[in-house]
């Protein structure tokens, strides 16, 4: 694989719904690729916008959400709130010249498996086409830099 | 607070202050503690201060490292002018205090992150309808002259903090800081009784919890209104008038000097201490409350025409907090 640009993703699912959507995927031997790293939270509305943020700054070359269909939260209406946020973030992306497509909010629900692989090829060959993030941190130039 | 400085008459503490990015309100604020200023005068030598007094780099320089006791360094790091006396003044100083918005998290200066040089120079020096331009006069860093060479600090691409170019003891937020916090802070110096390095010295709780105007419980955003768009009810929460206040997002310790004139807070004291990013946790709080009793019928396309209300995101929830922000400049510039 040497030469290929492997995107790596942070993946953020909710409990009751992506991530056992995820697990679905799993036991029905679905294959899809390994770049995403799941993380588990109680609900998409627990990511906070900074996790985002941090997650690119550390390297990640892309973010998926992915949570309950509207009307099926299980806190009954989280994902709402995530889709706000998540609108409100991508704005923010563009006014710092990150493609907004580097952010991805799907819903995910626990019986739709194949839809979870389907999203995942997707989205990892969307960000291998984008290519690196490379969010460098300015350092002042000069002697003793603290950066 | 305490009302009067409690001073140890024993030995005189030296102080010092300094400017660098900075629009100068700064040191007003100095100037706001009124009569004060004068038990900290009675009480304190004043070893180098630009803005009111006629000591120069080279008097600094002379200085045995940490002969000031405390340094009050304002301004954010924009040039190698800023940098080089930082790490001076760190070198010089026990106690290197970031005061105001500019030094603790950028400011207004950090905005400039959304821009590289050559994109502040276009502007600053170019493009100016009240520039005459002719010349394409800018600043170069050397400029060779008949009677020899000039130079000028370098500017940098990017803006930073003071604690991004050299160790700060403790930060004093806002922009200025809140004379309370000035004086609170002075006190504590004066009593030898400064919390443990790195702390902000500033309460720990959300500017809501100061504020006084009437609040619900289950707090509802109806719209995104723009301050002109409305007259805005004085007596109640501007978030639930449709204003966005950055009130959730901020450090209390202003009085809610803003929100007293009607005017919604900008977030100048920054994030509360658990907070990393500011802005990211406004949009969170944004998510939160906007809408909510509607949020279920709207489609995405009405959310996002509602989101589209924010006419400048980085502007209004990094206005204060750019330059510190998680992600602090514009990708690629």
């Amino acid at each position: 694989m040497s030469g290929q640009f492997e995107p790596k993703i942070a993946g953020f699912f909710c409990k009751w719904c992506t991530s056992a959507g995820a697990d679905l995927a799993g036991t029905t031997r679905l294959k899809y690729p390994p770049n995403v790293i799941p993380v588990t939270m109680f609900c998409s509305s627990r990511v906070d916008p900074q996790y985002i943020l941090q997650a690119f700054r550390d390297g990640a070359d892309g973010v998926i959400i992915g949570g309950c269909h509207p009307g099926d939260c299980h806190y009954q209406a989280g994902n709402y709130k995530t889709m706000k946020r998540i609108i409100l973030v991508k704005r923010l992306m563009q006014q710092m010249s990150i493609d907004e497509g580097r952010l991805r909010l799907e819903w995910i629900s626990a019986a739709e498996g194949g839809k979870f692989a389907r999203i995942i090829h997707e989205f990892t060959e969307e960000i291998r086409n984008l290519g690196p993030l490379q969010l460098a941190q300015a350092v002042a130039p000069g002697h003793g830099a603290k950066g | 607070m305490a009302d009067k400085l409690k001073v140890d008459s024993g030995s005189r503490l030296r102080f010092g202050f300094y400017w660098a990015a900075s629009c100068g309100g700064c040191e007003i604020a100095v100037l706001d503690v009124n009569e004060k200023i004068l038990d900290v005068v009675a009480n304190a030598d004043i070893l180098f201060w630009p803005v009111a007094m006629d000591t120069k780099y080279e008097d600094v320089r002379a200085m045995p490292d940490g002969h000031m006791d405390v340094c009050f360094f304002n301004g954010s790091i924009r040039n190698s002018e800023a940098k080089e006396i930082a790490q001076l003044l760190r070198k010089k100083s026990k106690v290197l205090v970031a005061f105001g918005s500019c030094a603790h998290h950028g400011c207004i200066p950090g905005l400039a992150n959304l821009h590289n040089r050559r994109e502040v120079f276009d502007t600053a020096y170019h493009r100016e309808p009240s520039l005459d331009d002719s010349a394409g006069t800018e600043p170069k860093t050397k400029t060779r002259v008949k009677e020899g060479d000039l130079s000028l600090p370098e500017f940098f691409d990017h803006v930073f903090p003071l604690d991004r170019v050299v160790d700060v003891d403790y930060y004093l937020p806002g922009c200025p800081p809140p004379v309370p916090l000035i004086l609170n802070a002075v006190t504590a110096i004066f009593e030898g009784n400064l919390p443990a390095k790195g702390a902000v010295l500033a309460p720990v709780k959300a500017l809501c919890d100061e504020c006084a105007r009437n609040k619900h419980v289950a707090k509802k955003m109806p719209d995104i209104r723009r301050t002109w768009e409305i007259q805005a009810d004085p007596e109640e929460c501007f978030l639930e008038q449709g204003i966005i206040c950055m009130g959730p997002a901020t450090r209390a310790g202003c009085e809610t000097r803003c929100i007293n004139g009607n005017s919604p807070c900008t977030g100048c004291l920054g994030p509360t201490p658990e907070v990393t990013d500011q802005g990211a946790k406004m949009i969170s709080a944004l998510g939160s409350i906007l809408k909510v009793d509607a949020e279920k019928e709207m489609s995405e396309e009405e959310t996002k025409a509602l989101l589209d209300k924010v006419k400048d995101p980085v502007g209004t929830f990094y206005m204060y907090g750019l330059a510190s922000a998680i992600i602090n400049h514009r990708r690629g510039k």
